[in-house]
């Protein structure tokens, strides 16, 4: 019995990715791109990607599904590149420095969305869908009127003509790949960003250690049931809220790192669909709501972004029409999250009629009333 | 007498009170700015009446228990299938607009039954998935409307001659079909009379829904599933119900939107629709589980009236358009609230 559910299971893991890699052996031929071309494309966005996507691992850990709430920690990213960018500091010291500047921010926002998330428990994940929303609206209050009227902005270059707010682009040619030359390798003509991917492997050590440590067993317990967890002594809400805390800082980098690559920054509209395109390329690597790993997250950001890069024109050369690989695209990324949701509600109601029918084995005839209070709640 | 007030205002809750405080200020700061008032009133019953039915749709998915319907794309798509279908057909005038309803329900049955056992598959995780439906759907769909073979030159572009716009005209078509039914002006104001008729009649037919055996069963199973089971109601069969009942006003609110607005909208404009019509019925007074007709007007009412107010009066008093700012910050604080009330978190 056991066994047959496992291999359901390893197959459920497996059906997305199984189904990415199906689409990219069709599309690759299709979209007639070069395999040398195509290497590197997937070599830049895996440097730019890949950070991103691991400030989403420690939420899942702990319990509170995938954080579209990582957009705030891309927001506080991008407020910290566009104060750097107007003091004129220039290359690495400049990244440093707006990651230094991202992270109180950054903790401020996740803090707020954390305790808010406490007061959600049960719907974490639209409810940090609609707090990126929230504070979005925040961060255009701030960028677009306080900027330059409240928040000193002095370069003209950066600044709407009328004397406040961000211009729509803020070019960070001061820092461009800085980040991703810092130590140049070239391998058969792939171009390697060496040191983004040393800034990378840190960060993945780091999450190996911290689940070793004391305050990642507790979020894991806190992860598997809250009411155990709290029972054994663990403070269940800081512990949530330190979570989020560590994935929005996390996102903070992220996006400095994803910015530095991309070269600059589209004040209004980076940020946006941010979330959303993580959460599908880590979900593609055959992640779920409740279970990633680091080897998601890389398999995730290849499949996810081999689909990117074909798709538009593989649909070209299938139907004629450029458009519809674009639409493709944009619709298999939300299929996925969509399915990815609909395997993890189903998998959790099961679990928990299963835990349901062997409660009623063990009381027998006993524990009618506790039973059928039980199915109700399902 | 004072702690009436405070359960009072603890019942009706902060944000909305505060957004109700700040339509009155606009409302009184109006005439003083400059502002003409009679056509800030009609402009708001205006757009209450485009956009009552889209809110209304929130209502029997709230009653089942479903949650908020964050899937309100889905119905829209079903709506516009219906209104490009019907000019495709070769509908005129008036008559369009009905057969665009008549075309619009089947495929809002058929999407809303399938949406409907899809969540009843999912219970407890309904809003979250509901949204990444609303979003698949509407981007399946643009994919089909360059697929389709459509060929009515009305609607498809010129030089490719296949492929829909993304705006089509509803001049000839149904442009004003209801709101063209017995207008009255007084003054300035104008009352799109035949609207706002179809959102009562409409409405009506929900209220007196409700208030069947069947709209009895909705209400006791969103409220205490259990409880609903073992009175040997069929909680599934109800929410499936109540899923297709929401998907189909969804068709005909949008609709009934673009009589009014003039203009079809295709391809990635229903993404968003799902959170204004959320955050009205919210600002309403409704909450995860419990929602009526009055709080769908009032709602409406209240977060129109914002939308409309806040530009000219805020331009007008400190030269500044921060409407758009508002507004996000308004419609998604009020569902954020809502969200981290305390009813039934998880079921």
């Amino acid at each position: 019995m056991n066994k047959k559910i496992d291999f359901r299971e390893v197959l459920q893991r497996s059906l997305v990715p199984i189904m990415f890699i199906v689409i990219c052996a069709i599309g690759i031929p299709l979209s007639g791109l070069s395999v040398g071309y195509l290497a590197n494309e997937i070599m830049t966005r895996m440097g730019r990607n890949i950070f991103l996507i691991l400030s989403l691992l420690i939420p899942i850990m702990a319990g509170m599904g995938l954080n579209f709430g990582m957009t705030l920690g891309a927001m506080a990213g991008e407020i910290a590149l566009i104060l750097v960018c107007d003091w004129q500091i220039v290359g690495i010291p400049a990244m440093v420095l707006a990651a230094i500047i991202s992270v109180p921010i950054s903790i401020a926002l996740g803090v707020f969305c954390g305790s808010i998330l406490n007061q959600a428990k049960g719907r974490e994940m639209i409810t940090s869908y609609i707090m990126s929303f929230f504070i979005n609206g925040i961060y255009q209050l701030v960028v677009l009127y306080m900027m330059g009227s409240i928040i000193p902005i002095r370069h003209g270059s950066i600044k709407l003509p009328r004397g406040y707010g961000i211009r729509n682009t803020v070019s960070l040619l001061s820092m461009r790949q800085k980040l991703d030359n810092l130590i140049p390798l070239t391998v058969g003509g792939v171009k390697i960003p060496v040191a983004t991917f040393l800034v990378i492997l840190v960060m993945c050590l780091f999450i190996v250690w911290f689940r070793r440590t004391k305050l990642g067993q507790d979020m894991r317990a806190v992860g598997q049931d809250m009411g155990v967890a709290r029972d054994a002594g663990i403070n269940v809400e800081r512990t949530r809220i330190i979570s989020i805390v560590i994935s929005t800082v996390l996102a903070g980098f992220g996006m400095i790192i994803y910015l530095q690559n991309m070269g600059n920054i589209a004040t209004y509209s980076s940020h946006s669909q941010i979330g959303m395109f993580c959460i599908a390329a880590l979900l593609v690597g055959g992640a779920s709501v409740d279970k990633a790993s680091i080897g998601n997250v890389f398999l995730g950001v290849i499949l996810f972004h081999t689909m990117f890069i074909v798709a538009p024109k593989a649909g070209a050369t299938i139907t004629g029409d450029s458009m519809i690989g674009e639409y493709f695209r944009v619709f298999v990324s939300y299929a996925v999250i969509t399915i990815a949701l609909v395997m993890y509600e189903t998998s959790k109601r099961r679990k928990k009629k299963a835990a349901g029918r062997e409660l009623q084995d063990l009381q027998g005839h006993g524990g009618d009333d506790l039973r059928t209070a039980d199915l109700g709640t399902l | 007498m004072k702690e009436k007030l405070q359960a009072f205002f603890k019942s009706f809750g902060l944000p909305r009170l505060i957004i109700a405080g700040f339509l009155l200020l606009l409302l009184i700061l109006a005439p003083f700015v400059g502002a003409d008032l009679p056509t800030q009133i009609s402009n708001i019953i205006n757009r209450f009446s485009w956009n009552g039915i889209l809110v209304l749709a929130m209502v029997p998915m709230v009653h089942s228990g479903c949650g908020l319907n964050f899937g309100l794309p889905l119905g829209i798509i079903s709506g516009l299938l219906g209104a490009t279908l019907s000019i495709e057909l070769g509908f005129t005038g008036r008559l369009s607009f009905f057969a665009a309803i008549l075309i619009a329900t089947p495929f809002a049955l058929i999407l809303g039954a399938g949406y409907g056992f899809l969540l009843n598959k999912i219970k407890g995780g309904e809003m979250m998935i509901a949204t990444y439906v609303g979003f698949s759907s509407v981007s399946f769909m643009c994919m089909m409307w360059l697929l389709l073979p459509y060929h009515s030159p009305n609607m498809v572009w010129g030089y490719a001659g296949k492929g829909l716009r993304t705006t089509i005209s509803l001049e000839g078509y149904y442009n004003q079909a209801l709101a063209g039914i017995l207008p009255i002006k007084i003054g300035n104001i104008l009352i799109p009379t035949g609207t706002l008729l179809f959102f009562a009649l409409l409405a009506f037919g929900i209220w007196a829904f409700l208030h069947t055996k069947t709209g009895t069963a909705m209400t006791a199973v969103g409220s205490n599933p259990a409880f609903a089971r073992a009175a040997g109601i069929n909680v599934d069969g109800i929410r499936l119900l109540s899923v297709v009942m929401s998907t189909w006003l969804a068709a005909v609110g949008i609709l009934v939107y673009e009589q009014g607005f003039g203009f079809i909208q295709l391809y990635m404009a229903p993404f968003y629709m799902a959170l204004p019509a959320v955050s009205a019925i919210l600002i309403g007074g409704a909450s995860v589980n419990k929602a009526s007709i009055v709080n769908v007007i009032v709602g409406t009412i209240l977060f129109q009236g914002i939308v409309t107010m806040t530009p000219t009066v805020m331009n007008n008093a400190i030269h500044m358009d921060m409407s758009e700012i508002i507004r996000i910050i308004a419609s998604m604080g009020m569902i954020l609230f809502a969200l981290t009330r305390k009813t039934e978190a998880t079921r």
